[in-house]
């Protein structure tokens, strides 16, 4: 029993340690195939790593104003960001580190490591600090709703707030055509875009200053805190695409734990991601991206897709 | 009885039956006049697919005519029609100001639960699996009825009018799997002819008003040109 609950641990450990170190991989693949369609010769896929090498090697230099807060903070998203992403089940459902958190817990992890972001923005007082944090929280403010709408249209499905209990519900049912799925989807695809800062509403790969968002906060950043800022960042893309993949496309995430169920589950993951990559590369190549002024009609259209997807769970679903 | 044991051609209807909701928030969402004849002519499509479908999982064979007649009619003829009305009149590139549009989709959104309250005592007399549909097609009915009122061009106005016959029908095909066929033929001539005719009176309207603002109408007509007068 003992060494089961050993086992048990040291899986959600390794679990969580992969989704950290695959993290960077994830974002590298989207890039890389986003160069290959816009006809450009894209960096190898380990570039990433390689940046956030060169960064920790790198002397940290501070604005004489910063705070202690300021040099905290890095710690604090990075820490928060893994912690979220030690609750979503990536290759194995029923860890106990998914036992313990569920969906809001998830949603309260992200919105500390924003909180402290815009925070540490604001700290040392430089026009673009601010300006990206309050721009962060407008884009969060609007999003957030529209995510926690999309995640309870699940969790109403499968009646429960904890992910792995749901995804262990979703495996069980097998193939079914829910409409709310479909909007939820829809509406979490949109969340995602927003929440990343990936190319319709923020673009990553510039520092154009008006209309940068997400790199406006890190502007005054450098060396190891900007790395972890960086890291951070691309675990957050990570989480949000696992969420996808493993919500609406369950299958083959490990529901026992023994090594063939989770050697499948994480192929599973493997093939899923690489098809998302795929299909985000795609958006960002086709999509332009949007005044800022448009982001706000952009979240509403994710939230009116998340509450279609509430209402046809409680009108087409319930009592069919 | 739950979702998950509901056969998969069966929750494809529910799927179809979602998004021809979905194209009816979207309808009240486009503010370009060209692009809602576009998506009024998707839900066309849509409803003639949830039609066919029906047709497909229950056996009813009649209904693969009327899935024809509306693919034929809501998805290609009456949207052709409009789009070459938008054209003479010179409209194509006009976006319509929604006073308040977020407004609009949360009362949209309301008004899809008032018909969830509504359809609830009929869905319980009824055994079909595709019941539920029954406050969807009243909700697109609704919303089409809350686009006439918050738009005030004449021809999104139209657009509007015409998802509701769309409600209509798909309501009658989900709760009882379609009208006799007299009564079908009879409705699709009368929206033809009803598409026919609101095109005559565009040019009418623009005529007399030099505009296709329906809110002009309210003011009578020689009041109207005094007021123009000391305008101008």
């Amino acid at each position: 029993m003992a060494d089961q609950l050993i086992l048990e641990w040291l899986l959600a450990l390794l679990q969580t340690l992969l989704f950290a170190a695959g993290a960077p991989l994830f974002a590298g693949w989207v890039k890389r195939l986003k160069c290959g369609l816009q006809n450009r010769r894209g960096p190898s896929l380990l570039q990433p790593y390689r940046d956030l090498w060169k960064l920790m090697r790198k002397q940290v230099v501070l604005a004489e104003e910063a705070s202690p807060l300021f040099r905290a903070a890095p710690y604090v998203v990075f820490a928060a960001t893994a912690l979220a992403a030690s609750t979503i089940p990536l290759i194995a459902v029923h860890l106990p580190t998914g036992a313990i958190a569920d969906v809001i817990v998830l949603v309260g992890f992200l919105g500390l490591a924003r909180f402290f972001m815009a925070l540490a923005a604001m700290d040392v007082g430089t026009a673009f600090g601010g300006m990206g944090a309050s721009r962060e929280m407008t884009v969060s403010s609007l999003a957030e709703p529209a995510m926690l709408m999309a995640i309870f249209t699940l969790t109403m499905t499968a009646h429960s707030t904890n992910l792995s209990h749901a995804m262990d519900q979703l495996i069980a049912d097998g193939l079914v055509l829910r409409p709310s799925f479909m909007f939820a989807l829809m509406g979490l695809l949109l969340v995602a875009l927003a929440e990343c800062g990936r190319i319709p509403v923020d673009n990553p790969a510039t520092h154009l200053e008006l209309t940068m968002i997400h790199e406006a906060m890190l502007l005054e950043y450098s060396g190891r805190h900007l790395a972890l800022m960086e890291w951070a960042a691309q675990l957050k893309l990570a989480i949000y695409a696992v969420l996808i993949a493993n919500i609406f496309i369950p299958w083959g995430v490990a529901t026992r734990l023994t090594p063939d169920y989770l050697a499948m589950g994480l192929l599973a993951i493997v093939a899923k991601l690489a098809l998302l990559g795929m299909a985000l590369a795609l958006a960002e190549t086709v999509l332009a991206k949007m005044r800022l002024f448009r982001v706000p009609a952009f979240l509403n259209l994710a939230f009116l897709l998340a509450l279609l997807g509430m209402l046809s769970h409680v009108i087409l679903e319930v009592g069919a | 009885m739950s979702f998950a044991d509901l056969a998969l051609p069966e929750q494809a209807v529910l799927i179809l039956a979602a998004l021809v909701l979905f194209t009816s928030f979207a309808l009240l969402a486009q503010t370009r006049i060209v692009s809602s004849i576009n998506v009024f002519a998707w839900q066309g499509a849509l409803v003639a697919a949830a039609t066919a479908l029906v047709a497909f999982v229950y056996a009813q064979h009649h209904l693969y005519f009327s899935a024809l007649m509306t693919f034929a009619l809501k998805a290609l003829l009456i949207p052709t029609m409009l789009h070459r009305l938008v054209v003479r009149l010179k409209i194509t590139r006009e976006i319509e100001t929604v006073v308040n549009p977020a407004l609009v989709l949360l009362g949209a959104a309301g008004l899809v639960v008032f018909s969830y309250y509504v359809a609830l005592p009929v869905e319980r007399l009824s055994t079909l699996a595709t019941r539920n549909t029954i406050a969807v097609s009243m909700a697109v009915v609704l919303l089409g009825m809350l686009m006439m009122v918050a738009r005030h061009q004449a021809v999104t106005q139209v657009v509007g009018f015409m998802s509701m016959e769309n409600g209509l029908f798909f309501a009658a095909v989900v709760s009882t799997h379609g009208m006799p066929l007299v009564v079908e033929l009879g409705i699709a001539f009368d929206v033809l002819v009803a598409s026919v005719l609101f095109g005559v009176f565009f040019f009418q309207i623009r005529e007399s008003f030099e505009s296709l603002d329906v809110d002009r109408l309210n003011r009578l007509a020689e009041r109207e040109e005094s007021g123009g007068d000391e305008a101008s």
